[in-house]
């Protein structure tokens, strides 16, 4: 006889401790010295180099290389820092096999880049195991000040510059805790040991800077007020909302939104406490699809299939997570998009997915469906900017697409209001290019102030 | 399969790899294990006269390493055998008499006096060893004594001893130089005219390995200090190249055989130093850093070498580049090579570019109509080879010989089809110019 899911099988420990802990251990342990040296020994210290180009906060990675294979491994933090004080997480979660990896001249030589991620991650551990503070040095208080609301890459990034111009930061921030999506987002395994908290003391460090947690624009802050109360105000609010399904049952207990849960299994001080299904589908294809899909395997999840409405080659995740996922058991289905949800007494029980087909450039459904058995869906299909928190009637922050507007200068159609990182249109949705951001504005707006 | 025997002033092993004097043939222990290995034959570390000398209890030995730890050269302070005499002598004619096959040469360091070498020379006939190495090369500790490189740095005492040695036994003589001279030249005349039957070297090279930047101390260091040591390994090869080089074109000492030593690591070093003149070779770092199992692919390798190029004998090719080496003076000056980037294997590192743009001709391009690409500029290439030296990739960039009758785009004028060198260029206020008037 075969078993009916008349029940959600949805259910915390079903690990052992030590699975659990073998599980979200770091991806990518920190190179020893010997493996730092003999890497960074395969850098061609290239003239004006690829890999800089292709890094969005255009780190001297040559220099930084040799630096670590001179023995200088403090030197090679600080050259890092000085383009992207975030180079610590940013070794962690840039997707480098699309950014300096990609384009590394020994990619091209013989199809295997120098690690640059992992011997970024070598300088910066190793600066700040051995240092209290930024290497930079807060010039003389210039008096003015600057609310950075949203304590995300791109505020920490900007708050840093500002700080280190001389200029006094309030760094706000809606959550409990700083970071952003560091700190609530990510992957588990790409940031261990409590990184995302550590970065922001670092940060932090320079002076200058006062944190303001629980404290949420639209709610806490109103844009109007702080424009009035500052000299300028930078925005990195981050996506709030988390786009729906459109479908029936989707308020079901067992939909849920993929941002929230992450955040969840970020804070957990015990994973064993987190219910996990046992049949899990995922809707999406982006980064955050694979990161709720992996980590529900790792959660001990039996059968977890990524469900996506094109091709895999279209996926936002890059090739490096979606073979991540399928090394981890993940099964990626391309070609289908959600149609109906089943469920049983207030639990779901089952997706419905019809296949898809492109015709024209236009994605159409071609009424032959599937059905799977679902205990968990997670939602992964983007998030959306809560407009109505930069204050309504008020506001006239240009916004299209759903972001805000920004010029090069990351400076929005307000005079005093710069924004960056995932808020802003024409992002990346990277950490690194919200760290650029943050940098980008900070110089404007103290260009801006010095004027 | 190539014949690898060699007869070495008539010392005969089944292959030309020999091991050196130094810390491998101290014993009969290690010199077995090598015979087994294959090695065609031993130098025994240098025998003294009794007592014994001591050595340091701390650090003989410092290193050169490349990032992944490979050993590219070798320092020691070690001196010569620290057993007593006659215990080297008993193995010495207990090894010779199992592995008849294989050369046996006894290396030899005792004071200036004829009688300590008439002494010592006698020892060494009776334990039928086939030959004789005289130490005039160890740079530290023995030379402080009055011996090794103290006697090889004055070419007098080493035809004198070199002399007396060959007055005194009926065994060929081999002198070992040092290299902390500055002529190589003199030497090398003065134990030809001693009457040696052959040359080796180098002996290693007076050295500092480092300095302990926390002790503020030469490294390694023994009790807070150290001493200059002698340098060996692969680090040394392109100098014991050029004096193995100097000895075999020099008019005087043409033809008188020569043991290469120097850094040979693997069966092409030893084939370089052959061609350049070298009857043997001795090898010691290689087997200080992987065993003695190394001297396999010596053979294996250097027969196959020979079976490629088509050469039946090593006496085919000892000394056959011997008269390509010239001096500068007299190079082909309308020679004339241009650097060529194969595109097709470039992976857009830009090395050539800085490195010509920085130091050399700016003959390199970096941008092309905007796009990365690295070219040579004929008009500025002076075809000095440095592009090549630090491209990462094998042949991407290599040296073209312009064809007689083309346009030099650098100096526009005809590459002319002639020789023609500096002793005759009109540039030279010396130039031989012909009785034209």
């Amino acid at each position: 006889m075969t078993q009916q899911n008349a029940a959600p099988d949805v259910a915390a420990g079903r690990l052992s401790d030590e699975e659990y802990k073998k599980n979200f251990a770091d991806l990518h342990p920190l190179l020893a010295p010997h493996e730092a040296m003999v890497e960074a020994d395969r850098c061609y210290f290239c003239y004006d180099a690829p890999c800089t180009q292709a890094c969005p906060t255009s780190i001297d990675i040559p220099q930084f290389i040799r630096q670590i294979s001179t023995e200088n491994p403090a030197g090679a933090a600080k050259t890092i820092f000085a383009e992207n004080i975030l180079g610590g997480m940013c070794a962690r979660v840039c997707p480098t096999e699309t950014l300096c990896e990609q384009v590394c001249v020994r990619e091209e030589a013989e199809g295997k880049p120098v690690k640059i991620g992992q011997l970024q991650r070598y300088a910066t551990d190793h600066f700040m195991e051995t240092h209290e503070t930024t290497p930079f040095t807060r010039k003389a208080s210039t008096g003015k000040r600057i609310a950075v609301v949203g304590a995300g890459p791109a505020g920490l990034s900007c708050a840093h510059s500002l700080a280190v111009e001389g200029h006094d930061v309030d760094l706000f921030d809606a959550r409990s805790k700083p970071g952003g999506l560091n700190e609530f987002g990510i992957a588990a395994y790409k940031s261990v040991d409590n990184f995302a908290a550590r970065e922001v003391e670092f940060v932090l460090s320079i002076g200058g800077i006062t944190l303001k947690t629980g404290k949420a624009l639209g709610k806490d802050l109103n844009l109007a007020d702080l424009r009035t109360q500052y000299d300028a105000v930078f925005l990195s609010i981050g996506l709030g909302g988390v786009n729906d399904l459109g479908l029936e049952n989707e308020g079901k207990s067992g939909v849920l939104s993929a941002v929230d849960y992450i955040s969840d299994l970020r804070q957990a001080e015990d994973l064993s406490a987190l219910p996990v299904g046992k049949r899990i589908v995922v809707i999406g294809g982006g980064m955050t699809a694979v990161d709720i899909a992996v980590q529900s395997k790792l959660l001990g999840a039996d059968d977890v299939t990524i469900a996506y409405r094109r091709g895999q080659g279209r996926m936002n995740a890059s090739e490096y997570e979606q073979h991540l996922a399928q090394t981890n058991g993940v099964k990626i289905m391309s070609w289908v998009q959600p149609k109906a949800i089943a469920a049983e007494n207030g639990h779901i029980s089952a997706i419905e997915l019809e296949r898809t087909a492109e015709e024209n450039g236009q994605l159409k459904g071609t009424g032959e469906t599937v059905t799977l058995p679902a205990d968990m869906i997670f939602k992964a299909v983007g998030q959306t900017l809560v407009s109505a928190d930069l204050n309504g009637a008020d506001s006239t922050v240009q916004i299209e697409k759903g972001r805000i507007v920004v010029d090069a200068d990351r400076k929005t159609s307000l005079d005093d209001v710069w924004a960056g990182g995932d808020c802003v249109l024409g992002g990346e949705d990277l950490t690194v290019a919200a760290v650029e951001d943050g940098k980008i504005a900070a110089a404007s707006i103290h260009r801006a102030l010095s004027a | 399969m190539a014949d690898l025997r060699t007869n070495f002033i008539g010392l005969k092993s089944p292959n030309p790899f020999w091991l050196a004097s130094a810390p491998p043939t101290d014993k009969a222990y290690n010199v077995i294990r090598a015979f087994e290995a294959g090695w065609g034959g031993v130098v025994w570390k240098t025998l003294g006269e009794d007592p014994p000398v001591v050595n340091v209890n701390g650090p003989r030995y410092g290193a050169i390493h490349g990032k992944d730890r490979q050993l590219l050269g070798l320092n020691n302070i070690e001196l010569i055998t620290d057993r007593p005499l006659d215990v080297n002598l008993q193995e010495i004619k207990q090894v010779k008499r199992d592995w008849p096959d294989r050369a046996m040469v006894v290396s030899l360091m005792v004071p200036c006096e004829e009688q300590n070498w008439i002494n010592i020379l006698k020892k060494v006939e009776d334990t039928g060893a086939d030959g004789v190495e005289l130490n005039f090369g160890c740079p530290h500790g023995m030379s402080e004594r009055g011996m090794g490189s103290a006697v090889g740095q004055v070419p007098e005492y080493i035809e004198m001893v070199t002399r007396w040695c060959k007055q005194h036994t009926r065994m060929p003589v081999i002198v070992k130089l040092t290299p902390n001279i500055t002529d190589i030249r003199k030497p090398a005349q003065a134990a030809h005219a001693g009457g040696a039957d052959a040359v080796s070297l180098i002996n290693t090279i007076n050295s500092i390995v480092g300095v302990d930047l926390d002790a503020m101390a030469p490294s390694p260091t023994i009790d807070g200090k150290g001493a200059h040591g002698g340098y060996c390994g692969p680090a040394v090869k392109p100098i014991a190249l050029n004096m193995v080089a100097e000895i075999a074109r020099d008019p005087t000492t043409h033809g008188l055989p020569i043991s290469g030593i120097g850094g040979v690591t693997t069966w092409r070093d030893a084939a370089e130093f052959m061609a350049l003149g070298a009857g043997s070779v001795q090898v010691c770092t290689a087997a200080m850093t992987y065993g003695f199992k190394v001297v396999q692919d010596m053979i294996d390798g250097l027969s196959d070498w020979m079976d490629r190029s088509g050469y039946t004998s090593v006496d085919q090719f000892v000394g056959k580049a011997v008269p390509n080496c010239s001096d500068w003076q007299h190079l082909n000056l309308n020679y004339i090579a241009k650097a060529k980037i194969d595109q097709d294997l470039c992976i857009k590192c830009g090395r050539c570019h800085i490195a010509c743009e920085d130091t050399s001709h700016q003959a390199i391009t970096n941008l092309v109509n905007g796009v990365r690409h690295f070219e040579v500029i004929d008009e500025e290439c002076v075809g000095c080879n440095l592009c090549v030296n630090v491209c990462p990739v094998e042949n991407c960039i290599t040296m073209e010989p312009m064809a007689a009758g083309s346009v030099d785009p650098r100096t526009k004028k005809t590459v002319d089809p002639n020789y023609a060198n500096w002793t005759t260029h009109p540039n030279n206020p010396m130039a031989v110019t012909e009785a034209a008037e």
